[in-house]
């Protein structure tokens, strides 16, 4: 079976990524697109570097993609997420859930972004006009120590 | 031996992605403190840890051929 969570350094086709989630019992089908933004508090970014630990960001991505299936058993999931350089308005994550009824849709699609936001290894070195910087916001997590739920 | 892996800017700091040491029978946290004190760097202390890419407490003992990652704070997405 193909992967339904992947980490990619090839550009990301939203189409490609959504359509592996349309299906007959589906009437909604959610899709976040998150992208390199150019303007942060102010400051321009040129350009962002992504990073991964890739054996464990998938198998991340994929513990991801199963809690949701818990929480909403009918939802059906893919989860892509590009690395290396991309440029401003590039596609860096792209989240397709469909479900039966819509309202389950959005709901699990914020829950993914949410939860790779916090547990799965990718890191982006924002580039500026005047220097660079490794971001880091995992601020729910006391530093060094794992959340109960992180640690199987 | 055991492979310990870093990233991001962790990785930088340290020069490498990537340092052997034979880790067996010492715990998670052990490994750190001796990650922090040999290349001073205090940014080790807000990594997460894991073993054979899992998440695991400090409290974890190191068997041999453990693969061990520094996490700093993620920012993916």
């Amino acid at each position: 079976m193909e992967k339904r969570c992947w980490i990619t350094s090839e550009p990301l086709e939203i189409e490609e990524v959504t359509k592996r989630v349309i299906r007959r019992e589906a009437g909604a089908v959610n899709t976040f697109i998150g992208t390199v933004r150019e303007f942060t508090k102010g400051k321009r970014t040129l350009y962002l570097q992504y990073e991964t630990y890739k054996e464990m960001a998938e198998k991340k991505l994929e513990q991801i993609a199963k809690e949701m299936e818990r929480q909403w058993p009918s939802a059906e999931v893919v989860i892509a997420h590009r690395i290396g350089r991309l440029e401003i308005t590039d596609i860096a994550v792209i989240i397709a859930v469909s479900t039966p009824h819509r309202n389950d849709s959005y709901e699990a699609s914020r829950y993914a972004i949410e939860r790779i936001k916090k547990i799965v290894p990718i890191w982006k070195k924002e580039h500026w006009e005047d220097g660079e910087e490794w971001i880091g916001d995992q601020k729910e997590v006391k530093p060094g120590v794992p959340l109960k739920e992180e640690v199987k | 031996m055991n492979t310990l892996l870093f990233f991001a800017g962790l990785k930088e700091a340290i020069g490498t992605d990537e340092v052997r040491l034979a880790a067996a029978g010492m715990t998670l946290g052990e490994v750190k403190e001796k990650v922090r004190s040999e290349y001073s760097l205090d940014q080790v202390n807000n990594c997460m840890m894991a073993v054979n890419e899992e998440f695991a407490p400090e409290d974890t003992t190191i068997t041999e051929g453990d693969t061990i990652a520094f996490i700093p704070p993620v920012s993916g997405g």
